[in-house]
């Protein structure tokens, strides 16, 4: 069991849980994530790490509610546990020595770049982050960031902060500013880090994303979370999640995100006909 | 004298079956025990015990059930082998112990399995019994997986008085006993029992840890175990690298099979995890890990025909005689000589179809089998909407590619001395499918033995 220490709300549907995992947050680093189960019928839903701490053994996970095991995770708090906590997995991502990284996220996706910029911004690097969200009470880790970038440049949907549009707008704009950038890392949903990689593309602006293809073990042992990356088949779990953005297949990946769609409006009806 | 037949299994009935994951075989009664064991000869040589990996004293224990003393035939199993309801329902006894049975010339072997099976039923339902915990010796040992390797590797350790602890990278222990063999054919519940009583025996077992990950090896040793027993397994599924295995509705059996047996998707949406299969379903390969994933499929609700797809003939298939019978009683279609080339798909992106060629059986190859070759202009579609790869396995590199120094053999897995399990590391023993690759369940036991015994000489002078 692994016990809750902290929860903050971070949006109506987004909250960040800081949890007891000694073992795990011993070995986390930037880019990997964890797998966790709540009770013994619940599924393993793999959960990027959004932030650790090894001294006080804690891992920082920061979840959206989207369907039934993360809406079950968003209703514990402080004092509950969590039932399994498996990490570190994945390969860690491989993070620029120097120059200027611009740091793109979307959605719940904001929380995990954040231990990429930080550890980019303790490397020297100079981060610009990037975040967007449908609005600006969805606005994520925007204070975190600051901390840790050069700036941080703001897109709603709504307007109702900074950029009206989208994360890629503001992307295409630094671009063009003729600033000379080097890497850009983008983690949100697939949709998004796909514009991006096309975005950057021309530019042929290294660029890298976080998949989050469905997944059941978590170590090699299934062949789930299979994306095509160059035209080679790889194993998000153990070989990745971080992958070059610019070979990997989304149009594939997104398909196969759809999988159990059915499946998954299911499960999420019966648990809130049990809520009510 | 006329060699009297083998006493029957009784099973559930093929139609009724295809409907739930209860067990298929149901067991000896008693006096169906005593007279498959009263056809035995108690030979002066027992040959039968050759054939068991493991030398379970098959003729003592058969002449203590044939005087009723079923106590005396577990113990007498159980010094060799501790995991007897889980070997009398799963070793390929007709390629070991019955194949060597003297009466197999005759074609009627006495039903080796089948006694094992019924006195550790018998044992088991009468409650657990722990034998006594042993004095602890002080050193500690460290297992890593928690397959039949590993578990026996850890009942043979804390028997000797080790502080034994388990590292296992899932929430569930028992390693394909649990996450790759069905509840029909091996109920999770004798996995269970047999875990629990190492744990009343002291093991510690410690799950959600990923050796290679969470610690590594060296971290383990830092920790103050003094040896370290990888049982790590073959778990990596292999794939044809054929056009459309991306496609959705392709799996491998691993994950299809652990969505059933791990996370119980059979009974989604009471438990969580769901498992997308549609009418029609094709299995490709034709060892146990197919016959168990077509079987698994047929019992689904929503399944209409599966079909297991082998490029060979059915003389070839790998797996055993029994899994291959109790699978045609269940209506599975065999679609021998017939190589996958191809996996269709639709504009949405789910199968439609697998394109296949028809093969003729040519020169043997180097397995001695007869090389399958195709025939020309032969290619045709089996409509199916779900394609199940069950290829083999090979062995995960996540423990080997964070162990420096740990030696590999050229195929992945890793490398041992043969009389110990002692790998390139000192201290570092390995065994099971993670040395042999796919292998079987006596045998990973049996390494996990082998390596006990080397592991306590080697720690008696420390
Ligand atoms: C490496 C990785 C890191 C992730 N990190 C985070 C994170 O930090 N925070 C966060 O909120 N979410 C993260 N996700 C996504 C998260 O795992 C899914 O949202 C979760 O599994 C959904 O489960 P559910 O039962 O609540 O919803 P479901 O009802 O199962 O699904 C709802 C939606 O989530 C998608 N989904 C379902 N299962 C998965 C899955 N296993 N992986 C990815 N998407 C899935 C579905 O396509 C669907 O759109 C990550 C996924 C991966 C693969
Ligand atoms: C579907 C199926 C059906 C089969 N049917 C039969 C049969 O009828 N008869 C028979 O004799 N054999 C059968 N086999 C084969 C048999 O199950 C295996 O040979 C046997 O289980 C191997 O045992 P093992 O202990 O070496 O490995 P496994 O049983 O594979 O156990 C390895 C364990 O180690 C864990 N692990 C792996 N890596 C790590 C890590 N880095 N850190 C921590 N833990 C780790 C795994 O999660 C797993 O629990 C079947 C196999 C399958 C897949
Ligand atoms: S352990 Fe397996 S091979 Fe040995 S006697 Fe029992 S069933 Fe036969
Ligand atoms: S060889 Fe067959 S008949 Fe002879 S003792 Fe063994 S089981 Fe009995
Ligand atoms: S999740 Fe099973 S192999 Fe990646």
């Amino acid at each position: 069991m692994f016990k809750i220490l902290q929860r903050r709300d971070l949006t109506p549907i987004t909250k960040l849980y800081v949890v007891q995992a000694p073992l795990v947050a011993r070995k986390a680093q930037p880019g990997q994530f964890v797998i966790v189960r709540l009770d013994p019928r619940g599924e393993r839903i793999p959960l990027t790490i959004a932030d650790y701490d090894r001294e006080k053994g804690t891992v920082t996970i920061v979840i959206q509610e989207v369907g039934k095991t993360s809406r079950d995770l968003g209703r514990l708090t402080a004092g509950d546990s969590i039932l399994d906590f498996t990490g570190p997995l994945g390969v860690p991502a491989q993070l620029a020595e120097k120059g200027i990284v611009v740091c793109v996220g979307g959605g719940f996706g904001v929380a995990p770049i954040y231990p990429k910029a930080k550890a980019l911004h303790a490397k020297g690097v100079e981060v610009i982050s990037i975040i967007g969200a449908r609005n600006k009470d969805l606005l994520i880790f925007e204070e975190e960031l600051q901390q840790v970038s050069q700036e941080v440049l703001v897109a709603t949907d709504d307007g109702s902060k900074g950029h009206h549009g989208l994360v890629t707008d503001v992307l295409k704009q630094l671009i063009n500013s003729g600033r000379k950038l080097d890497e850009v890392i983008a983690i949100g949903p697939m949709i998004m880090m796909r514009a991006v990689a096309e975005v950057t593309r021309p530019y042929r602006l290294k660029t890298w994303v976080s998949v989050d293809p469905i997944m059941v073990d978590g170590t090699g042992m299934c062949g789930a979370c299979r994306v095509t990356v160059g035209g080679q088949v790889r194993f998000a779990c153990v070989d990745g999640p971080v992958f070059d953005g610019h070979l990997v297949d989304f149009d594939e990946a997104l398909r196969r995100g759809k999988l159990y769609a059915e499946e998954q409006k299911l499960a999420n009806e019966r648990a809130q006909r049990e809520v009510h | 004298m006329a060699v009297k037949t083998r006493v029957k299994m009784p099973a559930q009935d093929p139609l009724l079956r295809i409907r739930n994951f209860s067990e298929v075989a149901l067991g000896y009664t008693e006096e169906m025990a005593i007279e498959e064991a009263s056809r035995c000869l108690q030979c002066k040589d027992p040959v039968c015990q050759k054939g068991c990996p493991v030398a379970v004293q098959i003729k003592d224990f058969i002449g203590l059930i044939r005087k009723g003393d079923f106590d005396g035939a577990i113990d007498k199993i159980k010094e060799t082998n501790s995991l007897p309801a889980v070997c009398g329902r799963v070793c390929p006894q007709e390629e070991q112990c019955e194949q060597s049975c003297i009466l197999n010339k005759a074609g009627r072997p006495i039903a080796i399995g089948r006694l094992e099976r019924y006195v550790a039923d018998r044992a088991l339902a009468r409650g657990l019994t722990v034998p006594p915990r042993p004095a602890s010796n002080g050193k500690k040992v460290a297992v890593v997986g928690s397959g039949p390797a590993g578990l026996a590797a850890a009942g043979d350790l804390v028997r000797r008085g080790y502080q034994v602890t388990v590292y296992e990278a899932l929430h569930d222990l028992g390693g394909v006993l649990i996450y790759g063999i069905p509840e029909f054919r091996l109920p999770k519940k004798i996995v269970r029992d047999e875990v629990e009583i190492l744990r009343a025996q002291g093991v510690d077992f410690q799950t959600d840890v990923v050796v290679g990950k969470t610690i590594t090896v060296d971290e383990i040793k830092e920790l103050g175990y003094q040896a370290v027993f990888l049982g790590t397994g073959a778990g990596l599924p292999k794939f044809m690298d054929i056009p459309g295995e991306s496609l959705n509705g392709v799996f491998s059996a691993n994950e299809f099979l652990t969505r059933i047996n791990l996370m119980k998707a059979y009974l989604f949406p009471e438990y969580d995890t769901p498992v997308k299969i549609g009418a029609r379903v094709a299995v490709v390969g034709a060892g146990n890990v197919a016959m168990d994933a077509a079987r698994s499929a047929r019992r689904l609700p929503n399944v209409e025909e599966v079909y297991i797809v082998y490029r060979r003939s059915e003389a070839e298939m790998p797996a055993r005689k029994e899994e291959l019978e109790h699978a045609k009683e269940e209506g599975i279609v065999l679609k021998t000589l017939t190589n996958p080339v191809r996996i269709l798909g639709n504009d949405a992106g789910w199968v439609t179809g697998l394109e296949c060629h028809r093969m003729e059986l040519g020169e043997p190859d180097a397995s001695g089998r007869r090389r399958p070759v195709a025939v020309k202009g032969s290619q045709f579609v089996i409509e199916v909407d779900t394609v199940i790869m069950a290829l083999g396995t090979s062995p995960n590199p996540l423990v080997s590619k964070t162990t420096p120094g740990l030696q590999t053999q050229d195929w992945g897995g890793l490398a041992v001395e043969e009389e110990t399990g002692l790998t390139s590391r000192e201290g570092v023993y390995a065994g099971g499918d993670a040395v042999t690759g796919a292998a079987t369940v006596i045998l990973a036991m049996g390494a996990g033995k082998k390596a006990a015994a080397a592991i306590h000489e080697y720690l008696l002078g420390k």
